[in-house]
């Protein structure tokens, strides 16, 4: 009944909030249903088992901007479906029910605003749209996000969210990895601090590339984070792989971050570690 | 100078007449260079004077595959890229480039075979040249893992391009992976920031580095030694985000659908020269590099050297900053 459900959301006049669906979510780690507003209220983390769901840039500036407000950076304008590309399905409308799904035009936006009082950018990568997937647009937003926060002398802060590159842009997809790693660079020269924060799920090429270049490294709790996924792994090399592996918790004993650190705690630890990186004009 | 058995030439590539691999779609070739070598055997035995039949059918067989090779699909292409036979680094290096010193080592953890590099000349000039090896007979493809390279691997790109850079030797790649290596110690040993780190430090140089993709040009693992001023491709080779295998069994849910994958994700040579992704395109001896591997392998020393020679001289600064300002352009 799926698609029942999108078609009925879609319809402006009948509340979203009525289905059974929306009612209730199922977490995806312990499967505890929970009522979506508590779910919500608590940040999209399990009352149940604290699993860190999954949340779009909208809820993320709402959570860690000062006083609920911010200024979204208008989405720059790409050349669309430069490969004509097409699978069972053709790009073009691929990217037309990711649009109308998330109301996003792509799966990248940046925000400007304060956090405890300090400029920010904030860049969140949607994996509702379309897994996250890295391709043009979010190459040149991220581009743009970076270069907002050197106009703004203020730090450049990331959220992952990504199965990795747009396939559906072949090798144009692929050369956003140097692109964006332009941009960090940048930023760098700027002396501006570069902040990651990987959430789940965040794998393929943008881990291989700005995801794992930040001055530092955050993940949220028990977020999966790969370069390449279990499956293919374990078709390579027919062995089982340890439980924990490619979570925060495994790149964190093997060095890969700085800290995990919870939802709840996101915006006191980005306030502090802005504080003691931002430029000195600016620094608490 | 150290010799590496991994490194020097095999001698000649012996009775390729009748060692030759031939691919599925060159079938119809393989029957006519057949049916000419058993008409020869014929009319060395004296029986027959069948000199013009020879003749005929050896116009015919040439004709065919050069019409073959200059219509080969993306998948067709694929399988030529990936061809055995092909040229690999060491060939090139022993092809083109003088005075080839290795270095090993990524001063951390081991020495990665799936990529070798080191000090040399190309045409008289010095430079640090590095790319993936995959090896060409059992032993060496597993000394070389495929030239699938593990961190350790793109550590040592890494060092050694830091390195050509603080004496100024541009870097010249050479890139023929299926990809960077999938596996637990990889992942164990952060194969994602590894490659990440060499991207960027791709793009920190100021000296020049020209990149050919000379066989498979495979996603991250790629790009990690191809973030270049120039980006040289050979005629038949690929250079693609994904193995057409892989888009196919996501985006088609079967990998028996990768020809599709591969024409829809244009991994050609022509088509990425037209999306700007590549600069030039290597023209490749008829038949693929794999029939006449000395020309092919010369072909790439000119290309690489003129190359090198237009980026000659052009400030270290400049070098780096338009290096950065192509890849911001990308794909506008």
């Amino acid at each position: 009944m799926n698609w029942f459900n999108n078609v009925r959301n879609r319809i402006p006049f009948i509340s979203k909030r009525s289905t059974e669906d929306t009612l209730w979510h199922k977490c995806r780690d312990c499967n505890q249903m929970v009522f979506t507003k508590e779910y919500e209220e608590n940040l999209s983390v399990c009352p149940e088992c604290g699993f860190h769901g999954r949340i779009g840039p909208s809820a993320r500036f709402l959570q860690l901007f000062d006083d609920m407000s911010w200024e979204e950076l208008p989405a720059p304008k790409v050349k669309e479906d430069p490969l004509k590309f097409r699978d069972q399905k053709k790009y073009v409308d691929r990217l037309k029910a990711a649009r109308s799904a998330t109301g996003e035009s792509d799966a990248f936006v940046n925000a400007r605003g304060q956090i405890k009082g300090q400029d920010a950018v904030i860049g969140v990568q949607d994996f509702a749209f379309m897994g996250g997937s890295m391709g043009l647009a979010v190459g040149e937003t991220f581009v743009r996000g970076a270069r907002a926060a050197i106009e703004a002398q203020c730090p450049y802060i990331v959220f992952t969210a990504s199965g990795g590159a747009r396939m559906q842009e072949g090798g144009l997809s692929l050369m956003q990895m140097p692109k964006m790693t332009v941009a960090v660079e940048e930023l760098r020269e700027a002396g501006l601090p570069y902040i990651v924060v990987l959430t789940d799920p965040t794998s393929g090429g943008v881990m291989a590339s700005y995801a794992m270049l930040g001055d530092i490294q955050i993940s949220e709790p028990k977020a999966l984070l790969a370069f390449t996924g279990r499956r293919v792994i374990e078709n390579t090399i027919r062995e089982k792989l340890p439980d924990n592996f490619q979570s925060a918790e495994y790149l964190l004993e093997h060095g890969m971050l700085d800290m995990i650190v919870e939802r709840s705690a996101l915006r006191d630890t980005l306030a502090q570690l802005i504080a003691f990186l931002a430029p000195s004009k600016q620094a608490a | 100078m150290p010799v590496i058995p991994s490194l020097t030439r095999p001698t000649g590539r012996l009775n390729r007449a009748t060692m030759q691999h031939y691919l599925d779609f060159e079938k119809p070739i393989a029957d006519l260079q057949a049916r000419v070598a058993e008409l020869r055997t014929t009319a060395d035995s004296g029986s027959l004077n069948i000199d013009g039949e020879v003749k005929r059918l050896e116009a015919k067989s040439e004709k065919m595959l050069r019409d073959t090779y200059e219509r080969l699909t993306p998948w067709q292409k694929t399988q030529v890229a990936r061809h055995p036979d092909r040229p690999h680094f060491k060939d090139y290096v022993a092809g083109f480039v003088e005075d080839f010193m290795p270095l090993a080592g990524d001063r951390g953890f081991s020495d990665d075979l799936a990529i070798i590099g080191g000090f040399g000349r190309i045409h008289g000039r010095r430079v640090l040249v590095m790319g993936h090896e995959k090896g060409d007979n059992t032993e060496s493809r597993l000394r070389h893992n495929f030239g699938m390279a593990k961190p350790e691997g793109y550590r040592k790109a890494i060092r050694l391009m830091k390195l050509a850079d603080r004496f100024g030797l541009p870097v010249v790649t050479l890139v023929d992976t299926p990809g960077a290596f999938p596996g637990i110690q990889a992942e164990e040993r952060a194969q994602a920031e590894a490659i990440a780190r060499s991207t960027e430090t791709c793009l920190q140089l100021k000296v020049p580095i020209v990149a050919a993709i000379v066989g498979e040009g495979g996603s991250g693992g790629a790009i990690a030694l191809s973030s270049a001023n120039t980006v040289l491709m050979f005629e038949h080779a690929i250079y693609s985000v994904i193995s057409p295998e892989g888009c196919a069994s996501i985006l088609w849910r079967t990998a028996d659908k990768a020809a599709d994958a591969a024409e829809a994700m244009r991994i050609s040579a022509p088509e990425l020269k037209k999306l700007g992704v590549i600069d030039r395109v290597v023209a490749e001896p008829v038949g693929g590099a794999h029939r006449e591997p000395d020309a092919a392998i010369a072909a790439l020393g000119k290309a690489i050297s003129d190359e090198l020679g237009k980026l000659a001289g052009v400030s270290g600064e400049k070098i780096r900053l338009k290096r950065r300002a192509k890849f911001l352009d990308m794909g506008k």
